[in-house]
Order: C-alpha cells, then structure tokens, then sequence
C-alpha cells in the first residue's frame, strides 16, 4: 500500500516533467500522453481504493524523508491517506481525466496547446500533492502549486489586457491565503515543538493536552487556517475573485473554478478539524464565515446575466454551506456535498455556452412578460438597494481595496525617497552597520537586542513596501526585493542558533535568481530601454523564452516551493520565537507583498497586450 | 462665452457614430454583414487604409504574411506583374515587384482613436476605462438580460435613463460615490453637452471624445444602438438609447473623477498643450499602403485567374439535358456546391438549381406553441404575412443543467446532493460517446415532420399579430413565377422537382444562427420549402401560372426538403403520395441524396485535421455527424470558411468544374431575361447576402482580435444576447477564429453570365448596387453565354480579360481528399 501511495503521488509530476520536452507542434503526441498518463493515473487510485477496502479502510501515514534536520527542527514531508483524502483524489482525478480528455479536441489548432496540457498537469501534481499532505508543511507545497498554475491559466491568453489583470487578481487574494497558512505553520511549530502531522492531531488527548494551556495560540492557528481557508474557497471578503477567474478556456476555468481548486480551502478544513473543532470559538466563527457568504453569494448569484459568474456565485454559495455544515460537525455530509458540487459545477460550465440556444427556445415557448420573484415583495426601496447591493457584489471589492491594497500602496509611496540614485548609499552602509552590531553584539543592551530583529525585519518589509509601490525603474524594484531577504536574515540572526549553513542554504538561492533576474531585466533594458511598470507591455510576444526564465527568478525570489529559497523561508520562520508575534507577522507580510511585487513585476513587462502594433492586438476592454 | 458658433451637433454625432458601430444584432438573430459598412462609400482600398489608421484595425493581410503567401506560391508571380503592370504601368514592374518583395517597411497597426481620451491616463492618472467599465457591463447587461438572471431586473418597461433615476430614488444605496453626478442624473435636462463641457471642456473635441469613449467598448454600445433601431431582436424587449448610454457613461466619468479629485479638476481640453489629430482628419496612402493594396490584388487574381480559366476551358453545350430524371432546387449557398455536383454525378440526367434558399417566399412563421413568431426570409425584408405550424409532435426536452433552482441556494443544496452526481455521469457519456441530447441544436426541430402549415389565406382580414395568416392563391401565383423565371427553370419539368432548404445542427456553439440559411435571417429553410412546394403544387397556381407561359404538367410534382449541412443529413416533407410509381421514384432519388451526402460529408471531412479522412465513407460519414453531437467541438463545420466567388448563370456553366466548395451558386437563364430584369432582382439580393458574408469573413480573419470575436474558447454568454470573454468584457461581435481560421482573406468575385452591356444597365439601376461594384466591395466579371468572352468591370467599364490558367484535367478528384488538406485548384473533372 504504502509503494503505491508513493507512486500515485510522483506519478503526476513525472508526467509534468517528461511532459515538458514534448515538441510543442504535435498536439496528438501531447494530449495523448496526458490522457494515457491521467488514464493511468485515474486507474491505480481506483484500484487503491479497492485495495484500501479489502484492508478495511485503515488511515495511513507515510513519512518520506526530511528536508532539511537540525537539533530543533525537523522539515520533512509527510503523506497521509484516509477517506478524506480518498475522496478527493477520487473527485480530482476522474474530473482532471474528463476534462482533459474533453480538451484533446477543444483545444486543436489553439496557440499554447501545449502550454495548456503542461501547466493542467504542473496543477494535478500540486493537487495530489495537496490531498496527501500528511502535514502543513507538505500541504503548503500542493498549495503555492495550485496558486501559480492558477494565475499561469487565467492568463493562459496572456496577449489580453483582462485576463492578465485578473490573473494578477486571484494571485494576490491567493497570496493573502498564504500569510494564513505560513502563520498557522509558525504557531504550530511553536504549540507542539515539533513538525506535527496530521495523523497526530487526530489524538484528543494530545491536541487536548497542549490547547489547554495556550488556548489563545490555538485560536490563533485555527484562524490564520480559516484565513487560508477562505481566500482558497471565495468565501467572505474575498468571493469575487472567483467569477473573475473565469477568463481562461472553458475547460480550465471548469475544473479548476468550478470544481478542484476552489475546494480546497473546505479541504484544508477538514484536515485540521480535530484541531479546531474542540474551540467553539473557532466553530462559530467558521460557521459564521460560511452562513454569511452562502446569504450574500446566493443573493449575487441571483442578479447575475452572465452565464459562468452565475455558475460561480452558486458555487460561492454552496461552499458557503459545506463550512456551515462543517461547523456544525457534519463532516461526511460536506465531504459528499463537496463531490456532487464540484460535479455539477463543472458541467454547468462545460455546457455553458448552449444556453444561448436553449434558454433562447425555452423564452420562445414558455414566455412570460414578467416573472415574479422573492424580492418584489419587499418594499420598492429595499428591492433597488438590494438588486444595486447584490450587483455591486456588496462592495468586496472596495473593502479589499480600501483595507489592504491602498493602505500598501500609500505606504510604499512614503518610502519614495529610495530611489536609483540613493538606494546603495541608504541600503548597504544601514546594513553593514546593522551586520557589525550583530557581531559585537555584546556592546549593546539586551533590551535593545530584543527589539532588534523587529527593527531589521521592519526595514525589510518597508523595502517590500517600496518595491511595492514602485512604477518606474525595474532594477529599483528588483533590487529591494532581493534585499529583503538579506535585511530577514540579519534579522533572524539575532535569535540563537541560526547557524552559517543555515544562512548560506538560504541566501544561496536568493543570490542566484537574483542575479538570474538582474541579468534577464538588464538585456531587456537593452533590447526594450522603455520597459516600466508602469502599464503592461506584452513582451513576451518577442520574448518568449526570455519570460520564461524571468518568471522562474521570481519564483526563486518569491520562495516558491523546490526552490532552495523555500526550506529557507522555513527555517527562518522556525528560528522566530513564540513570544516575537510582530516579527512573524513581519515576515509573513513581507513574504506576501514581495510575492505579489514579483508576480507583478512579470505581468507587467511581459504579459498583457503588446506595446507593438505590427501585429493584431486585441481591444483592452475585450 | 461664445454663444454664436456650436461646432457639436449632438444629433448628428450620435448618427455619426451609430452608422460607425458594429451592426450585429442580438445572438439568435446572427446575420451576416460588411464589418466596415461605414465605410462603404469610398473604394476599399481607401476605406481600409482609412479604417487602420482611424480606429487601428488591421484591415488587411501584413506584409510578412502576403510575402509568405508568394513564397509558398499561394500568389502568382503571372498575377503580380499583372496586377502592377495594370497599375503601374509596364515600366514601373521592377521597381514596384522589388518594393513589394523585398523592401524593408514597418507593418502599423495603431489607430488615432483613443488618443484623446488617454490623456487621462498621461496627465490625470485616472484610469477612467478601470474605473467605470466593470460596473458599467455588468448593469447594461443585466438590464439587457433575457433570461439568464434569476432575479430579473425590477424596473423593466421604462427606458434606461428612467430606469436608473427610478432607482436612484428609491435605494439605501447609489450608482455613485459622489454628488454632483447624482445632482445631474435627477436634473431631468441632464444632457450630454453639459457633461462633456465639465469633462472635456472644448467643443471641438466633442465629437473626437465621445468616439474614444464609445469606441472603447465597440461591444456593448453596438448592441445598445442596433436594440435601439431594431427592438424586435430582444423578444423580451427593452427600450435603450446610446444617447442613455452615453449620458450615463459621461456620469460615471465625473462620479470617478470627483472621487479622486474632488469637484476641482480642470476638464481635458485645458490641460492638453500637444495638438490632437482630429479623427476623421486626412489619412496619408503611404507608399507602405500601396504595396498592401497591390498584394491583396495579387491574391485575389491569383486565385480569380484559376476560376475564370476554368470556366473558359469547361465545355458547356454538351451537358444540357432534355429530360431530366429529377430537378432540385438548393440554397445559393456555398455549402450546397459540392452536394449538387454529387447528386448530378450519381444521377447525370438529375438537374440541379441554385436560388437563395426562402425560395422567393417570405413570411414570418410561428411554430406550434411558440409565443413569438420569427422572420425567415433575408434580414431587410418586412413581409406582411404569418404562416403557423399546426399539430406538433415535437418535445423540448428538459436539461436541469440550466435550470434556475440549481444556483439557488436552498434548492442548490438538495441537487448537489442528489443529481449533482449524475451530472459526472452525464459527463462521463458525453465525453466517450456524445449523444443528442436538450441542449443540441437540430435544424429538424425548426419544424416537425408531420406538422401542418397554415399556407393558404382563406380570408385577407385573417390576422395575427398584423400579419395575413397565408397567401391568397394569386400571391401564391406570384411567387412561383417569380422563382421560376429567376432561375430559368421554366419548361422541361420532371417528375419530381425538390426544393431543399438548408440548416445546421451543433451544441455548445453560441454563434449557431451564424450556421443557419443566411436567406432566411438565420433559421433554418424547411418551412420556406414546404411553402414554396405547396405553392407549385396548388391546382388553381398552376392555372394562372398557365396563363402566364409557364406550363407545368400535372403529372409533375413539388417536394420540400431539408439538408442538414453539419450532419449531411436529408429529411423530405409531405413525401407520401396516393400515385405508387411516384413513390418508386422518389425512394430511388433518395438513394440519390444519401449517396451523395456520404461523398459530400468525405469532402468536408478533408478539412477537418482532426478526422481521419483514410478511413470509408460511412465511417467518416458517422464522424462528421459526430460533430454536431459533441460539446467539446468547436468546429461542428466550418460554415462559409473558403467563400470567395459567386456564379450568377446555368448550370451547364460549372457544371465540370471543381470549384471547392468555394462559389455561390445561383441559376440565371440569360436566354429568358434579355432586359435583365431578373437579373437585378437576383444581383440586389446577391450583392448584399454574399457580399456581406465574404466580407465579414475577410475582415474576422484579418483582424480576428478587433473586427473578429477572437477564440471561442473562452467565451461567457451574456445576457443571451452575446458573448464576451470572462465576466469583465466588453461584447465581442464578428465571427470567431474557429469559424475563420482556414479562410482565405478574398473579396468576393462576382460572375455573371449574360452580355456586359445588359450587366452593366443592370447594375446601375440603384446606387445601392452599384456602389458594391463602382467601389470594388466586389469584383465583378462577365461571361459571354457564346463566345465565352470574359469581360472585367473596372473603373465603371467593362474591358476584356483573358486568362492564363489551364486547368488540369482529373477522372478522381475525391482520391484527392484522403490527402490534400488544404485548398485545392479549380480542377476540370472528366466524366
């Protein structure tokens, strides 16, 4: 059992990778081998859970390897199969099969065929990876898969302004998913003293063991994982990213927004369950979230006219209703609430554009000037505000915009000041000072020390800011951004016990996409001296090969999962003490922020419509 | 302030750019037309150059793609130097063909237009587009919705800027975030002039303004204007304005501005210190242009040079036949080309014909059931009459999938439940074997087999919803004449004469009216041809149709029929008769039909790269009906793809050739027509029917990303009015990529058999037609019926044109199928 686990796991990924080197001209050859590879696939997890019953239904923990060990940390990847996870494989695998085997013939003769069939395939990697997560750490890998094949396929027509824009959209909602995320792991890291797996927390008596005495810590987790939660699954603020995703080929927006990615968060949910679900406050708060967006999502859904916002307000709706059901302890029933949904959703959305032609001849037989609805009983006031109100999507927008992005914004605008000229003068000699009190630290006072990382790390984050905010110069952003981590680093290192391997494990690949990216910007300035951020500029129309390394700088840079720059990250947070809440929230922040400045940074100068009219160049507004 | 002189005419500027819009109406009424119609008062060359560099399309092939085109030998080097000799004269060849082949020019496509409006961006930082857009969608087409929004919109039978200021009125909330532009909106002289003067400022900018405003979302706001002129496209109609639009746009504007800066800001025009082009100011013919227009020339002789050298070489008086076995009556359409040469080649004595396929009968038709009646006969025709289905068998199916209650929430809950299971299944099913199912697009459901038709008026005052339900017996009378005589089918009657309309069939395709009989204002012909066959076949129209030199024996008969032109699937109507020997013959031609129909789905296979065209005909055959049924083909047929020719003579005219499934086909007998008054009537619809289709598709597939609708793949239906891509977009009319991808970019040529002094008489007679000929929208050729002299209009005259192209001679064209993919010569097919 446990060498096929472990095969249905790598399996995925072996296609992505062999799937890669596939020349790009034979679409037969590509769609082939991924629907043989799915088949497969598709087919040994069937047989698994004919196996698994035989046994009778046993939970299995597989622990593979460690990552990287020290005396007091211990980052390994962990696996872990019930029927949870029997579920959603089973769901993930049977729909990724159907829709790619729909897209062999969808997709003929449509630039990025290939694009499409490796990227579908980066995605169901990253979701098995996701659904075997025997731990966060794992889960957190599947996860940052999942958002970058999202943004990479919302912008699958990357030569149009929309699809770009909105990719960059749920990117950055997914980005604040991750804070929860990466902040659940730290705390959790700090509750049990140990990489917890999932299996573990499945024991009352522990979990009951540890919250007793830091009740707070474990609300802390619990919401930060709801946070996470949230944002993955569109629910409250965050439901209007989802009906704006639906920019790339119908297959793609039907799987992943229909049905798989957008159930993830219930997922995670699930998962941690046993953890939360002895802290009523953390139960009602989730019950909460969920009843609250089922209301407003269904109330946006019913004012929709397009047919696939539709589709995806219902869906908001109904995820809405698994947390209730969750909640409340009905954990099975969401899990098979979870299936029927994903299947119906997916469905409506294939079939989407025959409404046309079939509520078109139902309004020719069965019309009816004016139907009644709940809403014309209300009084006439409440009725307009409510109609204005569901059609303005509630605002969710603005409240986002207003309590988070502006707020960014206006700070990296303060920060204006650190400019090309400047930023070595200002940068470089604070940090050798901040380096040359780290090493003779014993002339300062401990008070002072204490705060010290804060201060660094703060620094750090308020370069992000300043990355952030940036337009103009390219090599300013991407300067700051890389800075960062060295200002991160120096920061941690006031706490004990980060040793020099540590620090060379994770500057080394910060270094090197650094460099990378320098490099690909610098040849770019050379060949395109008008690149800014100003405005997208398309250049991936020329560039082709150019985009594609710079997108993986910002990935290294980002710390994205297998990079060298991700263990760091990790390690990192894991030297942050239990009582320095500011820096971890530090740290968080400006690992999100700097992700989305960097995802930024390659939509900006390579995606969107072309600067250059020698070609057809779509409307922006289309 | 200067009251004296207004340079902005709201009036005007609004009709200005009403007639700029693009024209397509709502989804189910698809016609085809000229994407660049405004233009069309100025010779093609010209308006496309100005079309490019006033709004920024691409408006013809790129430099690289014709000199790819050349080296591929897609142009002809003999056509290139005719073509520059023609225009530059013989002297100039070398310097021209060296400019044209390898002097190095930069291909430009940017416009003027938005070049004012984006000084928002350049000075005021306001993305005003960002701003407004989203919201300014979403409420146009929620207003606009037939069907898909659950909630329907609550104030539906006022207009739309009454709307708006009902609700306004009447909410906790607002359209906007500040006051002045709700002060405005509910000042009921809110007009568009006092807007702009906040916003721009200076009037000669108005009108420059408003284009850049308007034309940022071509979409929406051609919908919004052809609604406005044309009601009757949304059956749950809605009264809209673009003056509204417009009005509420230029609110939303200040509201964005005023949100960001308060109340003061300077309007546009002051801050604006470079000097702006004026829109519609000259446009300079480069050099660059030239050399466009040249190779766009030289593709299309290169190509007009094949077909007008084979129609020389066929050999035409020996095919005429004296007593045909069967005589059918097809669409003019380019699908049925390759249908009619197989049935005239399984059957040499069968004789085939080719009219627009209403048949010369127009009328609205109200199928059994239905609350609305719809217009089936070309889109400008008005008819005064009704014709209703009676007994129906059909059933409409149900399919939960669109229903309301599975976006509810409550009612959401239960069905994920339940059939939210099914619906893998129904995926599942779908995916390995599609099936017809509710969602699929028949074009046998347009009318049921064994239903009635209410063609005969008993009584002139018998009236529906205005219209005379029927034709009185010498209206009837005059529609037959009329068609008869147009195709010069008016002695030699055979036994069985069938009139066969054609439909199409698909699911999952938005744009399926697109697919339908263009004739008959997108819907399938089968109610046209039963009409026109029970017509012909009335006893007392027969007396009068005696009368009038037209003698059609008794023993001959009319049939109705229907060709599916995705599945290459026939139906008959009315085929029972009391006379066993008809019967006979009639299952005999049947065999005909499908015979042919196999050979004719072979021939469409070819093109489809995705079947295997090795494989026998039926099992091909099944394949392409496959098509039709799978929701994952965005190609069920490629519909008009190819078109570039129309040929206006007998059939003994083509009757040898193999053409491509490339040519409109319409049977004319000069011989009976000397005046050529037939000819004008054939010609006035022609012109604009197959003229507008070849030109929407030229410029679809020229500019598929602006004038075209781009992939289909990503498409959201709107509203059930159009489609945009995502749920943020403005509506993307013109014709996808999937239906234009194969399409040669190729003005239509035009064919006449007649003499070219009668052509050119007949052509003159309204500006209308003539201005698609004087202004080279198409080109135009004569075929003398003798000599066989071809004669090209240019420059208002006729002048001899002689042919290079020899076609080859083949005995089996269609073993040419299994490996030619792509267009193949006009070829001369031995018998």
């Amino acid at each position: 059992m446990e060498k096929i686990l472990e095969l249905l796991i790598v399996w995925p990924f072996i296609a992505f990778l062999v799937s890669l080197f596939l020349p790009k001209e034979n679409e037969k050859l590509i769609s082939g081998f991924t629907f043989g590879m799915i088949g497969i696939h598709f087919f040994m997890i069937l047989g698994l859970l004919i196996f698994w019953g035989t046994q009778g239904f046993p939970a299995v923990n597989l622990k593979e390897f460690s990552v990287y060990q020290s005396q007091d940390m211990n980052f390994f990847i962990d696996f872990y199969f019930d029927y949870v996870t029997a579920v959603y494989c089973l769901v993930g695998a049977m729909l990724t099969f159907l829709v790619t085997t729909y897209s062999r013939i969808y997709f003929h003769r449509e630039q990025g065929y290939k694009r499409f069939y490796y990227t579908i395939l980066f995605f169901y990697s990253g979701y098995m990876m996701a659904v075997f997560a025997g731990n966060l750490e794992t889960l957190f890998i599947g996860w940052e898969i999942l958002g970058l094949t999202s943004f990479l396929l919302v912008a699958f027509y990357r030569e149009r302004y929309l699809p770009v824009k909105n990719a960059f959209k749920v990117f950055s909602i997914y980005r604040i998913g991750d804070v929860g995320i990466i902040l659940a792991m730290w705390a959790s890291h700090h509750l049990w003293h140990e990489n917890i797996t999932f299996e573990k927390i499945q024991n009352y008596e522990l979990v009951h063991h540890h919250l007793e005495s830091h009740s707070m810590f474990g609300l802390f987790i619990s919401v930060m994982i709801l946070l996470a939660a949230c944002a993955k699954s569109a629910q409250f603020p965050f439901s209007s990213w989802l009906p704006r995703a639906m920019e790339g080929p119908t297959p793609s927006s039907a799987i992943f927004y229909g049905s798989l990615s957008v159930h993830l968060g219930l997922f995670l949910l699930i998962r941690t369950m046993p953890f939360w679900e002895h802290q009523l406050i953390a139960r009602i708060l989730i019950g909460a979230v969920g009843i609250f967006t089922a209301a407003i999502g269904a109330s946006i859904g019913r004012v929709q006219s397009s047919v696939k916002s539709q589709i995806a307000y219902a869906s908001v709706a109904q995820i809405g209703l698994m947390f209730f059901e969750l909640s409340l302890g009905f954990e099975t029933f969401a899990l098979f609430h979870f299936a029927g949904n994903a299947f119906l959703r997916t469905y409506q959305l294939l079939v989407s554009p025959s409404a046309v032609s079939y509520l078109i001849r139902e309004q020719f037989y069965h019309f009816e000037p004016k139907h009644e609805s709940i809403e014309t009983h209300f009084s006439k006031k409440l009725e307009y505000s409510l109609f204005l109100l569901s059609l303005k999507e509630f605002n969710m927008d603005e409240l986002l915009d207003r309590l988070l992005w502006k707020p960014f914004k206006n700070l990296g605008n303060l920060l204006r000041f650190i400019n090309i000229r400047n930023i070595y003068y200002i940068t470089i000699p604070t940090f050798i000072f901040g380096i040359l009190l780290q090493v003779t630290r014993y002339n300062i006072p401990v008070l002072l020390v204490e705060i010290l990382p804060e201060i660094f790390a703060l620094i750090g984050l308020f370069l992000v800011f300043r990355a952030y905010a940036g337009r103009r110069n390219v090599f300013v952003v991407w300067t700051l951004l890389v800075m960062n981590h060295f200002w991160v680093v120096l920061a941690i290192s006031f706490n004990d016990a980060l040793s020099v391997y540590e620090i060379i494990f994770h500057l080394a690949g910060v270094i090197v996409a650094g460099i990378l990216g320098y490099i690909i910007l610098w040849k770019m300035y050379k060949a395109e001296p008008d690149i800014d951020l100003n405005k997208f500029q398309g250049h991936v129309y020329e560039y082709p090969k150019m985009a594609a390394l710079f997108l993986i700088a910002c990935l290294g840079l980002a710390g994205f999962p297998i990079t060298s720059t991700f263990v760091g990250e990790d390690i990192l947070f894991s030297h942050v003490e239990y009582d320095q809440v500011f820096l971890a929230f530090y740290l968080a922040l400006g690992f999100v922020i700097s992700g989305i400045a960097l995802i930024r940074m390659y939509a900006r100068i390579f995606l969107g419509p072309h600067l250059k009219r020698y070609h057809e160049v779509a409307q922006r507004s289309s | 302030m200067n009251h004296s002189v207004h340079i902005f005419k709201e009036e005007n500027v609004i009709h200005h750019l009403k007639h700029y819009l693009p024209a397509q109406a709502a989804l189910k009424d698809f016609i085809h037309h000229n994407t660049l119609h405004a233009f069309q008062d100025r010779k093609f060359f010209d308006a496309i150059t100005q079309a490019s560099q006033i709004f920024g399309y691409k408006t013809s092939l790129s430099l690289v793609e014709y000199r790819a085109l050349f080296i591929q030998k897609k142009i002809s080097d003999e056509a290139l130097n005719k073509v520059i000799i023609a225009k530059k004269g013989h002297s100039n060849l070398e310097i021209w063909k060296n400019k044209m082949i390898s002097e190095s020019y930069s291909d430009n496509f940017g416009g003027r237009r938005s070049h004012l409006r984006n000084y928002w961006k350049d000075l005021y930082s306001i993305d005003l587009d960002l701003a407004i857009q989203p919201f300014l969608f979403r409420f146009l087409c929620s207003y606009l919705d037939q069907g898909i929004a659950i909630w329907g919109f609550p104030v539906w039978n006022k207009g739309f800027l009454t709307t708006i200021r009902e609700m306004e009125r009447n909410t906790y909330t607002s359209f906007f975030k500040t006051s002045r532009a709700k002060q405005f909106l509910m000042d009921r002289k809110c007009e568009i002039s006092d807007l702009l003067k906040i916003l721009v400022g200076d009037e000669k900018f108005y009108e420059h303004y408003l284009f850049d405003q308007q034309f940022a979302h071509p979409g929406w706001s051609g919908i919004v204007s052809v609604i406005e002129d044309m009601p009757q496209t949304l059956l749950d109609t809605r009264r809209i304005s673009l003056q509204d639009l417009i009005i509420f746009e230029l609110l939303l504007e200040i509201d964005a501005l005023d949100d960001k800066f308060g109340e003061n800001w300077l309007p546009l025009a002051m801050r604006i210190t470079e000097k702006v082009q004026p829109l519609f100011g000259k446009v300079e013919v480069s050099e660059y242009h030239e050399v466009l227009h040249l190779w766009q020339d030289a593709f299309e002789w290169s190509f007009y040079d094949q077909v007008l050298g084979g129609l020389q070489a066929s050999k035409t008086k020996e095919k005429i036949i004296k007593s045909p076995s069967f005589q059918a009556l097809f669409c003019i359409d380019d699908r049925e080309c390759s249908l009619r040469r197989y049935v005239e080649e399984i059957d040499p004595s069968a004789l085939t014909f080719g009219t627009p396929g209403f048949f010369g009968v127009a009328f609205y038709y109200k199928p059994m059931n239905g609350k609305f009646s719809m217009k089936v006969c070309p889109a400008p025709m008005n008819p005064p009459y009704l014709i209703k289905e009676e007994v129906d068998n059909k059933k409409h199916k149900k399919d939960f999938h669109f229903a309301d209650y599975t976006h509810s929430l409550f009612f959401g809950w239960l069905i994920t439940h339940t059939i939210g299971f099914w619906s893998a299944i129904r995926l599942f099913i779908n995916i390995f074997t599609p099936r017809l199912g509710p969602a699929t697009t028949l074009s046998f459901r347009h009318m049921d087999k064994f239903s009635k038709l209410t063609i005969e008026n008993q009584n002139t005052d018998n009236k529906e919803d205005g219209l005379q339900i029927g034709f009185t017996i010498p209206e009837m009378a005059d529609r037959v004449e009329g068609l008869l005589k147009s195709i010069g089918l008016v002695k030699d009657f055979a036994p069985i004469i069938y009139a066969v309309g054609h439909g199409a069939s698909s699911v999952n395709n938005t744009h399926y009216a697109g697919y339908d009989c263009g004739a008959c204002s997108g819907r399938p012909g089968s109610v046209n041809a039963r009409v026109i066959s029970y017509m012909a076949n009335h006893p007392e129209v027969r007396n009068l149709l005696k009368e009038r030199g037209v003698n059609i024996p008794s023993s001959t008969i009319f049939l109705g029929a229907l060709h599916d032109t995705t599945r290459d699937e026939i139906e008959f109507f009315d085929d029972t008769f009391p006379d066993l020997t008809k019967t006979e013959v009639h299952k005999h031609n049947k065999q005909i039909f499908h015979q042919a129909l196999e050979r004719n789905a072979r021939e469409r296979a070819r093109r489809f790269v995705t079947t295997n065209t090795k494989s026998d005909l039926k099992k091909l055959h099944e394949a392409v009906k496959m098509r039709s049924v799978s929701l994952f083909e965005p190609r069920p047929e490629l519909n008009h793809a190819t078109n570039a020719l129309c040929i206006i003579g007998r059939r003994e005219l083509t009757k040898d050739l193999f053409l491509d499934r490339r040519a409109f086909m319409n049977s004319y007998d000069y011989s009976i027509d000397p005046e050529g008054n037939y000819l004008f009537n054939i010609l006035s619809a022609a012109a604009p029917v197959c003229g507008g289709i070849n030109l929407e598709y030229y410029f679809s597939r020229v500019d598929n990303l602006k004038l075209g609708a781009g992939t289909k793949l990503p498409h959201n239906v709107m509203g059930l009015i159009g489609v945009a891509n995502g749920i943020d977009g403005d509506l993307r009319p013109g014709l996808p990529n999937q239906m234009v991808e194969v399409h040669d970019p190729l003005r239509l040529l035009m064919i006449v058999e007649h003499s070219d002094t009668v052509v050119l008489k007949t052509i003159q007679r309204t500006p209308q037609l003539y201005e698609w000929f004087i202004n080279e929208w198409i080109h135009l050729v004569v075929i003398h019926p003798e000599t066989k002299q071809i004669t090209r209009f240019n420059e208002g005259k006729f002048s001899d044109y002689n042919p290079d192209f020899v076609p080859q001679t083949v005995s089996d064209v269609e073993s040419l199928f299994k490996t030619e993919r792509g267009n193949l010569p006009v070829l001369l097919i031995k018998e």
